[in-house]
């Protein structure tokens, strides 16, 4: 079962870039044959000459990164991308959604809807399409959104995951509140599930746990990749029946995103460290799987800086109160555990009060109206991911990005009264009609994620 | 890729034109090594085969037979643009480039506009028009003259790319006339063509004279200084020619070059790659939050490279430089007035962590307007300057650039009271008064646009109250 990814945008073509070279050579590591085999199927299709070719196809308003992205992969000499699979332009969006959705999105429609046929053509059976953009740029955000409604119109049946890289808070593009609102709600509702990568986030992994000083964009995408093939690589499932699960995204989704008001997913690895450490370092799932818990109920992304303060209300009886100031309560979460002695790991109800809280199903945790089992769901598979002996990743849909989304739409929504660049918008057709309609439609989010609790 | 279109006009436009595409070639020729007529060559030159009699223009990828640069040049006066042809550059342009009269406008505003202007309209349009047939994806005009002298034909011209070509960016690099300039109806002239600047160009990047002669004497003084440890490398600086085809260095031209570096490094992401491209598009896009308030104080750094290594110490020092009044292209005070918006575009072995770190430090001393805290646009290229291993222009969309208009406002109003010279215009077919007093109050409510902005500066202004939604 296959997905096809869509790249989007400079971010998105880089970040895809990075994902499919960590997945082929994670693919490629050890003697590992089903596994390798369900993986390059999964994401690349084989040629008659044996070369690996991803199930991708790139778009972008301008040619620059597109054309670095698919001279990399070629360089590589273990997989690239397909000779057609990529449509460009000359001239970019300029950073506006409005030039990217209305004007753009619509000209190049049919050439773009090809190039998705012929790539979806290719798969012996679709598990779905992933798309990979940026929200802060015009092309990502604008484009993505166009193409994301394309996806749905086209093939409404299929599953459709969005992975999203929200920018830097302190600005990389000064409309990019405005860019990120409006595709929001336009994504809400057409996405199944909107997988979110935060740049200051991976930036603060880049710089403290990776020890990295000067940190490129490049050191920001492997860490992206390196969390989304943690989710998308090959994994047994509790319905896969002893084999690798061949509806990958059907069943993150079903697990994760049951309600329509609830789609933002945020992701946590651990561990991440320098490859340089991993020689001398070893895990064990229950310290993997505390950390893991306790970065969850205090919404920290990383292991180093947990707040061991925060707890989740204790007994049974669960309060409408607020148990501490940066509890973060949970609709649903998705353990993938990689590694040696996976099935020994433990993530179960609390037996034991001697042993280390690792109870995920724990209903503190959650919000009430959802059972705690059927809130957690566990993927275990024995086979160890991208050189690390055991990793843990954890999929959530919480409150984990309720700040940060707040924050965007409260400084769009302060731009937006004072009416600055809205001139520039406007004169690619959109109104300021459709601005408020955005603003509701993510007030309205915002507000579902504030009663979870 | 796209292309930009250099429209020079006067004798100002021209010399600074010059230098900029002496500049531009050597920028090109220090990068392309193997003589490939590249993408980044095409956004601003034409390869031509010289044996085609059409001068038809040759695909990417081919050798770089004959350049020829993209521009059209402007000027009521023959002067300039005959030196230009008997200079080493002139291979770079054909006649079907070129526009010239003999008398010149004679500084004044209503010649160059009005006479010049409607006589010469249909030669220009077709002269634009062919310019923009030979590019693939025409992206940007630049427009380069001056203010003081007869800025009549410059403004013009900006006004047929608005009326021709309404699609494509117009950004004006436009040289202001200092107060001691030795044209006495210069403030006539410039409030005349800030209304046309105002009305129909996406951008206008002010210079001053004052400000580049100040940085042309703070270079020179350092390089006389003969300190070990201040030596300079001569060919960085960014006023000196050194490594292009002309040979000595004429008067104004350590001037002008420093305005054609700011043209090359505002074009380099859209030239070269990086792993965060900012296009000309996006500079319109993200630093011009109202559609008049459209002029952006430029700031160049590095001015000069040491002779000796520089270690990281001094890529932050490069950011703070950038904010500080010795490299701005204008006299002004960014800091103590109100910031809009703000873009960096970083040049060079940067990454993103430098920059993140530079605006954290920075932040705290800068004024950014309540809705815009964060306005920042960043961009990084992969490919410096040459002679340099980085640099950093800095576009501010800033309320400081008030004073300078209000100063333009009270040196054309000493003049206008005395009605002094308003005749030398009056008497210009299609020049009426009410044009006189049209120009004065769009400047008037420019400034006091400016104002309102400035006036929200250091008041705690309140968030605006989010949409309540029904629970």
């Amino acid at each position: 079962m296959s997905i096809v990814t869509v790249q989007l945008g400079q971010c998105g073509n880089q970040v895809g870039h990075a994902l499919f070279d960590v997945l082929c050579s994670d693919a490629q590591e050890g003697q590992r044959k089903v596994f390798s085999s369900s993986s390059c199927e999964r994401f690349f299709h084989q040629t008659a000459h044996g070369d690996l070719v991803a199930r991708a196809v790139l778009i972008d308003m301008e040619p620059k990164a597109i054309n670095q992205s698919i001279s990399r992969a070629a360089k590589s000499g273990k997989w690239r991308y397909g000779e057609t699979s990529h449509f460009s332009q000359k001239q970019g969006s300029g950073n506006n959604w409005a030039n990217g959705y209305c004007v753009h999105g619509p000209r190049h429609r049919e050439r773009v809807e090809e190039l998705l046929r012929r790539e979806v053509e290719r798969c012996d059976r679709l598990a779905g399409l992933m798309a990979i953009m940026s929200v802060a740029g015009g092309t990502g955000s604008g484009v993505g959104t166009y193409v994301t409604e394309c996806l749905r119109d086209v093939y409404p049946k299929s599953f459709i995951l969005n992975h999203l890289t929200w920018p830097y808070r302190t600005g990389e593009v000064i409309v990019q509140n405005y860019n990120s609102v409006l595709t929001l709600a336009h994504l809400y509702q057409l996405s199944d599930a909107i997988l979110v990568h935060e740049n200051d986030t991976v930036h603060r992994i880049c710089s403290q746990l990776l020890n990295i000083k000067q940190i490129s964009f490049g050191d920001v995408n492997s860490v992206i990749a390196h969390q989304l093939g943690g989710i998308l690589q090959p994994a047994l499932t509790a319905d896969s029946c002893g084999v690798y699960s061949r509806n990958p995204l059907g069943e993150l989704v079903s697990c994760l995103t049951c309600h329509p008001e609830y789609k933002l997913l945020s992701v946590s690895t651990i561990p991440q460290m320098p490859s340089s450490s991993m020689a001398y370092s070893t895990f064990s799932w229950p310290s993997l799987l505390k950390h893991l818990r306790q970065m969850l109920i205090s919404n920290t992304k990383m292991e180093e800086g947990i707040d061991w303060q925060v707890r989740p209300p204790a007994g049974a009886e669960r309060t409408r109160t607020l148990t501490g100031p940066s509890f973060n309560t949970s609709l649903a979460n998705l353990l993938i555990l990689r590694g040696k002695d996976v099935y020994s790991a433990e993530t179960g109800q609390r037996t034991d009060l001697r042993t280390p809280n690792v109870a995920f199903e724990d209903p503190a945790l959650f919000t009430s109206w959802l059972s705690s089992e059927d809130a957690v769901n566990v993927w275990k598979t024995p086979v160890p991911f991208n050189k690390y002996e055991k990793c843990a990743t954890l999929v959530s849909n919480s409150q984990a990005l309720l700040r940060p989304l707040d924050n965007m739409v409260g400084k769009a929504w302060n731009m937006f009264a004072s009416r600055a660049y809205i001139h520039q918008y406007l004169k690619f057709g959109i109104s300021e009609e459709d601005f408020l309609d955005s603003f509701t439609s993510l007030e309205q989010v915002i507000s579902s994620y504030n009663q979870l609790r | 890729m796209t292309q930009s279109v250099v429209v020079q006009v006067g004798q100002c436009g021209n010399q600074v034109g010059c230098r900029f595409w002496d500049l531009a070639l050597r920028e090109h020729a220090h990068i392309n090594k193997k003589g490939l007529y590249d993408e980044a060559l095409g956004s601003f030159f034409r390869n031509v085969d010289s044996r085609d009699c059409d001068g038809g223009a040759s695909v990417v990828g081919g050798r770089i037979q004959h350049l020829k640069a993209r521009a059209v040049l402007v000027d009521m006066e023959e002067g300039v643009v005959n030196e230009i042809l008997q200079g080493p550059l002139r291979e770079m342009f054909d006649s079907t480039q070129l526009l010239t009269d003999v008398s010149g406008s004679g500084n004044n505003w209503a010649v160059g506009h009005m006479t010049y202007g409607s006589a010469y309209r249909e030669q220009i349009v077709d002269k634009l028009r062919k310019a923009s047939e030979h590019c693939d994806c025409l992206q940007c005009f630049f427009l380069i003259h001056s203010l003081g002298g007869g800025s009549g034909l410059g403004t013009r011209v900006l006004s047929l790319l608005e009326e021709e070509f309404p699609e494509v960016c117009r950004i004006v690099t436009s040289i202001y006339p200092s107060a001691e300039d030795d044209v006495i109806t210069s403030p006539y002239n410039s409030v005349l063509a800030m209304r046309e600047l105002t009305e129909h160009a996406d951008c206008v990047l002010p210079v001053e004279n004052q400000s580049l002669v100040d940085i042309v004497n703070k270079i020179k003084r350092m390089s006389h200084d003969g300190k070990p440890g201040s030596v300079i490398k001569s060919e960085s600086t960014v006023i000196s020619g050194q490594g292009g085809l002309s040979g000595a260095e004429k008067p104004f031209d350590a001037m002008n070059n420093i305005v054609a570096n700011l043209l090359l490094n505002i074009t380099s992401s859209a030239r070269f790659e990086g792993s965060l491209n900012m296009d000309l598009n996006e500079i319109a896009m993200n630093l011009v939050p109202f559609p008049r308030l459209h002029y952006l104080v430029p700031s160049l750094t590095p001015l000069y490279t040491l002779a000796v290594n520089v270690p990281t110490r001094r890529l932050d020092q490069m950011f703070s430089d950038a904010f500080g009044k010795d490299h701005q292209l204008i006299r002004a005070e960014p800091k103590h007035s109100l910031y809009l918006a703000c873009a960096l575009m970083v040049r060079g072995n940067v990454q993103v962590s430098d920059l993140r770190r530079n605006i954290e430090r920075l932040k705290p001393s800068l004024p950014f307007v309540s809705w815009n805290q964060e306005g920042w646009k960043t961009g990084l290229c992969s490919v410096p300057p040459v002679g340099h291993s980085h640099s950093l222009l800095a576009l501010a969309n800033n309320t400081c650039v008030k004073p300078t208009f209000m100063e333009l406002r009270e040196r054309f109003t000493k003049l206008y009271r005395k009605k002094a010279h308003l005749h030398h215009y009056l008497q210009v077919e299609g020049m009426e008064q009410s044009l006189f007093s049209e120009a004065i109050s769009s400047l008037s409510s420019l400034i006091e646009e400016y104002h309102q902005l400035d006036a929200t500066r250091g008041r705690f202004m309140p968030d605006a109250p989010r949409l309540s939604i029904a629970v």
